[in-house]
């Protein structure tokens, strides 16, 4: 009977059984890194909306504060979307024939919500709290990124999981003054972590990463 | 005494007949589908997107597309009993004409600050940081509002101040829904302070505080 294989042909056999191994452990880092991806996360893609609104130009431009719209920011979970009646605050007299705003003038009109594109979206089992960040000295730039430069708000970071704890687990890294909370061009000093250890026993913010602090 | 990891332990435990067990090639069809059931169901988003309603999210229920639901007519919310307290309305007898001739809380540091504070935010895109009405805004093409330093608002009583930045006047649009009653008496004392500071001289500035303002 002739022989069917080579001579090394049981080498083959081991080698592809090595890469079986790590073609598994190849798709697995793909995979991780796919999750983590740009694409998956949506950082940094700006999302289209019904009004083209741009806070580079109310924020970065007109310098108005993340307050006057977003007012339950300091006392309650959600920052609030401004209704209609904000925007008409200037826009009653204000670019009053601009196509743009006809979205705008047409919820004024019939009482209507506009529907905006929500770009921030949480997992519905994360249970996040603004006032509590912005009371105990999270700026708003820190998870936002710098709002008064984008003409279309996009995502500045990632929102998982790992990035919430890299603060959870050391907040002294990232902890500012509570008046600088909500200036958009705030730096750290150069010693912020004498500075964050200062601010986390003046504010008496405790590092919390226990599952329930965020997921009930 | 038979090794329960046998298969039929528990089967055998309670006098059962041994179930024939499947065939290896039975055996992995079963087990490669259960594994891309699960990994289907992982791409399910159901924990993500739950059966609850975040705060102002869309709803497919209510046919107007609105969760946050507007309040049923003659319904009297807790904060309309307010309409004949002084503290609220800024006048006293529930009278408009009879206007509050001083602040209802007591004047503090803090009040005035707290005051400056909400005033920048609120106020400040119009009237400016000093109150003579030449905002950013008002640059942008708004009506020029008025100087907050003139015979008639300094003469004004606080209560018709108070009743202003809550109902509006003129081209000015109401900001009760933005600014709770508190932070509106506290944006009225700090007019007051604004008005003393723009006919201030270096005299009214105690004396060890002078080296601050850079002039002699």
């Amino acid at each position: 009977m002739p022989q069917f294989f080579s001579r090394n042909a049981n080498s083959v056999a081991r080698l592809s059984l090595l890469g079986i191994v790590g073609a598994v452990g190849a798709l697995a880092c793909y995979g991780y890194w796919i999750q983590g991806s740009h694409y998956e996360t949506r950082q940094g893609e700006p999302r289209e909306q019904p009004v083209p609104f741009s806070h580079d130009h109310h924020v970065g431009g007109l310098g108005l504060d993340c307050r006057y719209c977003h007012t339950t920011v300091e006392t309650s979970s959600f920052a609030n979307i401004p209704a209609t009646k904000i925007c008409m605050n200037c826009h009653s007299q204000m670019w009053t024939v601009a196509a743009e705003l006809e979205p705008v003038r047409q919820s004024y009109r019939t009482g209507k919500s506009i529907q905006w594109t929500r770009v921030h979206d949480l997992p519905d089992f994360v249970y996040f709290d603004h006032s509590v960040h912005v009371r105990k000295g999270i700026g708003c730039s820190t998870c936002h990124g710098r709002v008064d430069r984008m003409p279309l708000t996009w995502q500045a970071e990632s929102l998982r999981m790992k990035w919430c704890l890299d603060c959870h687990r050391d907040p002294a890294q990232f902890v500012r003054p509570r008046d600088q909370v909500f200036n958009m061009a705030y730096t750290p000093p150069s010693d912020q972590l004498a500075l964050g250890k200062q601010l986390v026993s003046e504010y008496r913010i405790i590092s919390r990463t226990s599952c329930s602090t965020c997921h009930r | 005494m038979r090794k329960s990891s046998s298969g039929a332990g528990l089967r055998w435990h309670f006098g059962l007949p041994a179930r024939p067990r499947l065939k290896p090639r039975l055996q992995a069809q079963a087990c490669s589908t259960l594994l891309l059931a699960m990994i289907a169901a992982g791409c399910r988003q159901d924990m993500h997107d739950q059966p609850r309603y975040k705060p102002l999210a869309a709803s497919e229920f209510f046919p107007d597309g609105r969760s946050a639901r507007p309040i049923p007519a003659g319904t009297v919310a807790i904060d309309e009993l307010q309409n004949t307290d002084p503290f609220y309305t800024g006048y006293t007898g529930n009278d408009p004409a009879n206007f509050m001739d001083t602040i209802p809380t007591p004047i503090t540091a803090e009040l005035l600050q707290r005051g400056q504070e909400r005033f920048d935010i609120f106020c400040s895109p119009c009237h400016d940081r000093l109150g003579t009405g030449h905002g950013m805004i008002e640059r942008r093409g708004f009506k020029i509002p008025a100087d907050l330093d003139s015979d008639r608002i300094r003469q004004a009583p606080p209560g018709y101040v108070f009743q202003v930045i809550s109902n509006g006047y003129g081209a000015m649009p109401d900001h009760r829904d933005q600014i709770p009653a508190a932070d509106r008496w506290a944006i009225v004392a700090y007019i007051r302070a604004l008005q003393l500071s723009r006919s201030a001289t270096v005299a009214d500035v105690p004396a060890q505080n002078r080296s601050q303002l850079g002039v002699q």
